[in-house]
């Protein structure tokens, strides 16, 4: 099937992002997965913080976003983001809450509540 | 890309989600990946590319010198909230072998993988299917179906696919709520016999 909006990557659209971060790599400690869950804490950012610092804190205000929506919603890559995330956490802007296990570790409850899940959704 | 719906309230979690986790919706290129995530999805599904830069794919290139290429990896994802405490994410992406950072971000804490299969371009399968053994993801298959396409036996699909006799095989309408959960859920299924 030819899904709509399914495409071939074509061009890189992005404006060099690693500006962003002034040139920075990844932190040597990942602690952000694609599906940590992020929110802002009550910690007031300082007026000077950086324009996509800010935005990012600003949409964090809202409730819990994975890390994953994050990037999207902002139009960044995960990794831009993960960087601008780690800053922001260890100054203590933000809360997070951490994945599920890897699957090795997975406990059948969790399998079962996301059967449960699905059933009670679409059963 | 670049929407910023921050005024929307479904855009956020459920205050009291705890446990966050995720399954893979892989296959080759025009599979249907994109539609599967769409239908299953309760957020408009989002997008985010990736640069990567990478050593000259023509390996056996008599020059040997190559230079270094940067092309865009897409990943697509949805979300869907399965209860009080729970989320399901789901995440797709094209299977190219040489992307690897991509891949090991999503294979990392992910429960497993549905790989989606067209049944007539069963070999543009291969590499997608290696990878995700390549990462040690337990997967089921789901093979796209919809109107017009030929039904195959699963003894034929197993043996062409080369899948282990316990491997689920699927039949599933990408673009159909039900049958889309009904794959998802013999994955689930598969993965807690596993666990026993």
């Amino acid at each position: 099937m030819t899904a709509p909006g399914e495409q071939e990557p074509q061009s890189a659209q992005l404006v060099r992002p690693y500006v962003i971060t002034n040139g920075r790599g990844l932190p040597e400690n990942d602690q952000f997965n694609l599906i940590t869950l992020v929110t802002a804490s009550e910690q007031r950012p300082p007026s000077q913080l950086d324009p996509e610092k800010r935005s990012l804190l600003e949409l964090c205000a809202g409730g819990y976003l994975s890390v994953a929506e994050i990037a999207g919603h902002m139009g960044l890559p995960i990794g831009i983001v993960k960087v601008l995330l780690s800053d922001l956490s260890s100054d203590g802007y933000l809360i997070t809450r951490a994945p599920a296990p890897p699957a090795q570790l997975v406990d059948v409850s969790l399998l079962q509540e996301v059967l449960d899940g699905l059933q009670a959704r679409f059963g | 890309m670049g929407s910023r719906p921050v005024s929307d309230d479904d855009v956020y979690l459920n205050e009291a989600v705890q446990v966050a986790a995720k399954i893979l919706v892989v296959g080759h290129f025009a599979v249907g990946k994109t539609t599967f995530i769409g239908t299953m999805s309760e957020i408009p599904p989002l997008r985010t590319e990736e640069r990567m830069t990478q050593a000259g794919a023509h390996v056996d290139d008599l020059m040997g010198t190559r230079g270094k290429t940067t092309t865009t990896v897409a990943m697509d994802f949805g979300r869907l909230t399965l209860s009080e405490r729970l989320v399901l994410y789901l995440f797709g992406t094209p299977g190219q072998e040489r992307f690897v950072q991509v891949w090991e971000d999503m294979t990392r804490g992910a429960l497993g993988a549905l790989i989606l299969v067209d049944p007539e371009r069963i070999k543009e399968s291969f590499p997608v299917i290696d990878l995700v053994e390549h990462y040690g993801l337990p997967y089921a298959i789901s093979v796209n179906h919809f109107d017009g396409t030929p039904t195959r036996p699963d003894a034929e699909l197993r043996e062409a696919l080369d899948l282990l006799p316990e491997t689920p095989i699927v039949t599933c309408d990408a673009r159909d709520e039900k049958s889309s959960a009904n794959a998802l859920m013999a994955l689930v299924r598969y993965l807690q016999e596993r666990t026993r």
